[in-house]
């Protein structure tokens, strides 16, 4: 099976705030793999270094130590970057477009010929249901259709990987099920998804493997059917246990 | 080319969207007009006087949109973290500078050739005279000048983070550029060592702005210029943008960019 994801001994560490405080180590030599067609889970209290993983992927921090890779090509190539998508946790775009202008603009940093450029915004505003306002500035839209707009644009060049940091965050139930249809659909065409989600029902539902991380460090990282098996509970209860979450006893 | 060109589309789409460009040319238009139709003391040069108010007002809104658009091109994408799904594609931070900078030029390119047409039209009803080839001499060389400007701006834009100060930092070595810069160094002459070869040093590493301020061979010349000191003075405004793009990417390639 191809690997598509790889970060091999991945350390980053951060300039300390101030003076006199040591170097913060967001990341302490993170091994991982995740392999073609899969739906990866990437789990772990805030903090953890979820998003500084995806931030190095994404090529906007450097490692300090190790490396990543992304379909065998190092991050630190642009062109490692062609077959992705890419939906951050807070979507903020160019306010004074429309939806449609977004698009159109991302496709050209795709250098998607502009027939084809056409056709893919009407497939992927049909898919997002936003056909009625791609007219409309987006600072017009609400939370969930920015959010929506987000996962078209992340879609444009119809990607092989998809990255999302919590996709379904701030969206009503509809647009969470939206979002839910939209990964198993590109699930079944083959394509892999990462996602870092707090939702660990969504997770459990989703995903087929998982990585757990905590503090810099991969925890535990595996199929989510073998860990629910194998701490017989489900994948919640699986990550508070891992990350040493102690329950106060009710006074 | 193609990512480059992209990204100066929105930023131009952004300029024609924002209200500055229109209220700096609808201030230019009035005060030029409201000027034009006061008839002082029968004063036959009034029309020079007049072309040189519009030509210092359109210098001045050209600085203000110049500078005021590329402050804040890097610092908004970030604090509107509309950097990072853009820098998630195949996307290099030196595109990122290129067609910021592209952008913003473009749109300043287009703020003049609208001054310039309004203050051909004000001049021709005046004189009833069109001094073509000294107008588009003047706003090219305005315009080279403004592409020094804008890329000074831009490796503001990667090292300070509030666009505001920025700006104002801008605005001071822009205007002091312009007021001081030819004087540096009589000044450098009558100061002692080793300030004397500071200011020369100043006097010669600094874009000398004010050379490609043409406003007094439009309003009281007419005569063109040479074609061959407007290639120089263009050459001379490549090399400075070049140099400072270069710095400006050397500061934002290493940048970390935390979402």
């Amino acid at each position: 099976m191809n690997t598509i994801i790889e970060t091999r001994n991945l350390t980053v560490e951060y300039k300390a705030q101030s003076r006199g405080q040591p170097k913060k180590r967001a990341l302490k030599g993170l091994n991982l793999k995740v392999h073609q067609g899969e739906v990866f889970g990437f789990l772990g209290p805030n903090g953890a270094g979820k998003t500084t993983t995806m931030n190095v992927l994404l090529g906007f921090v450097n490692p300090t130590a190790g490396d990543a890779f992304l379909f065998e090509v190092n991050v630190r190539e642009p062109i490692a970057r062609q077959r992705i998508g890419y939906l951050p946790e807070l979507t903020y775009y160019y306010k004074f477009l429309t939806a449609e202008e977004l698009l159109r603009f991302y496709a050209k940093v795709f250098r998607i010929p502009r027939a084809e450029a056409d056709r893919r915004i009407d497939a992927l505003l049909k898919l997002v249901e936003l056909e009625h306002a791609r007219k409309r500035p987006i600072k017009t839209y609400s939370k969930g259709m920015q959010q929506r707009v987000g996962l078209a644009q992340a879609l444009i060049n119809n990607p092989d990987l998809l990255i999302l940091d919590e996709p379904t965050s701030g969206l009503d139930p509809l647009g969470r099920m939206k979002v839910r249809e939209i990964i198993q659909r590109l699930k079944n065409e083959g394509r892999t998804v990462l996602f870092s989600s707090h939702e660990l029902g969504e997770v459990e539902t989703v995903c087929d493997r998982v990585a757990i991380i905590n503090e810099g460090e991969l925890k535990v990282e595996g199929s989510v059917s073998a860990l629910v098996e194998q701490h017989n509970t489900n994948l919640e209860q699986v990550f508070l246990k891992i990350v040493g979450y102690q329950p106060q006893e009710a006074a | 080319m193609n990512i480059v060109f992209a990204i100066a589309g929105v930023v131009i789409k952004e300029l024609y969207r924002r209200k500055d460009f229109y209220v700096l040319f609808v201030m230019t238009a009035v005060i030029t007009l409201a000027m034009g139709s006061v008839r002082f003391f029968n004063d036959p040069k009034i029309a020079l006087y007049l072309k040189d108010l519009c030509l210092l007002l359109i210098w001045i809104s050209a600085l203000v949109i110049a500078i005021a658009t590329t402050a804040r091109q890097i610092p908004a994408e970030r604090e509107a973290r509309t950097i990072f799904p853009l820098l998630a594609k195949p996307v290099t931070r030196w595109q990122v500078i290129l067609g910021k900078f592209l952008g913003c030029w473009a749109a300043c390119g287009i703020a003049l050739v609208v001054f310039y047409l309004f203050f051909g039209l004000v001049s021709a009803s005046r004189e009833q005279a069109w001094h073509a080839t000294i107008f588009l001499q003047g706003m090219w060389l305005q315009w080279s000048m403004l592409a020094i400007v804008i890329a000074l701006c831009l490796l503001g834009s990667v090292v300070f983070a509030a666009p505001s100060s920025n700006a104002t930092i801008c605005f001071v070595i822009v205007g002091g550029i312009l007021v001081l810069g030819r004087h540096l160094h009589k000044l450098a002459m009558q100061q002692p060592e080793p300030l004397g070869s500071i200011v020369t040093t100043i006097y010669f590493l600094i874009p000398h702005l004010e050379w490609f301020d043409v406003k007094d061979f439009i309003v009281y010349n007419n005569d063109s210029l040479r074609f061959a000191d407007c290639a120089l003075a263009s050459l001379y405004a490549g090399f400075y943008t070049t140099f400072l793009l270069v710095a400006t990417w050397i500061v934002f390639r290493r940048k970390p960019l935390n979402t």
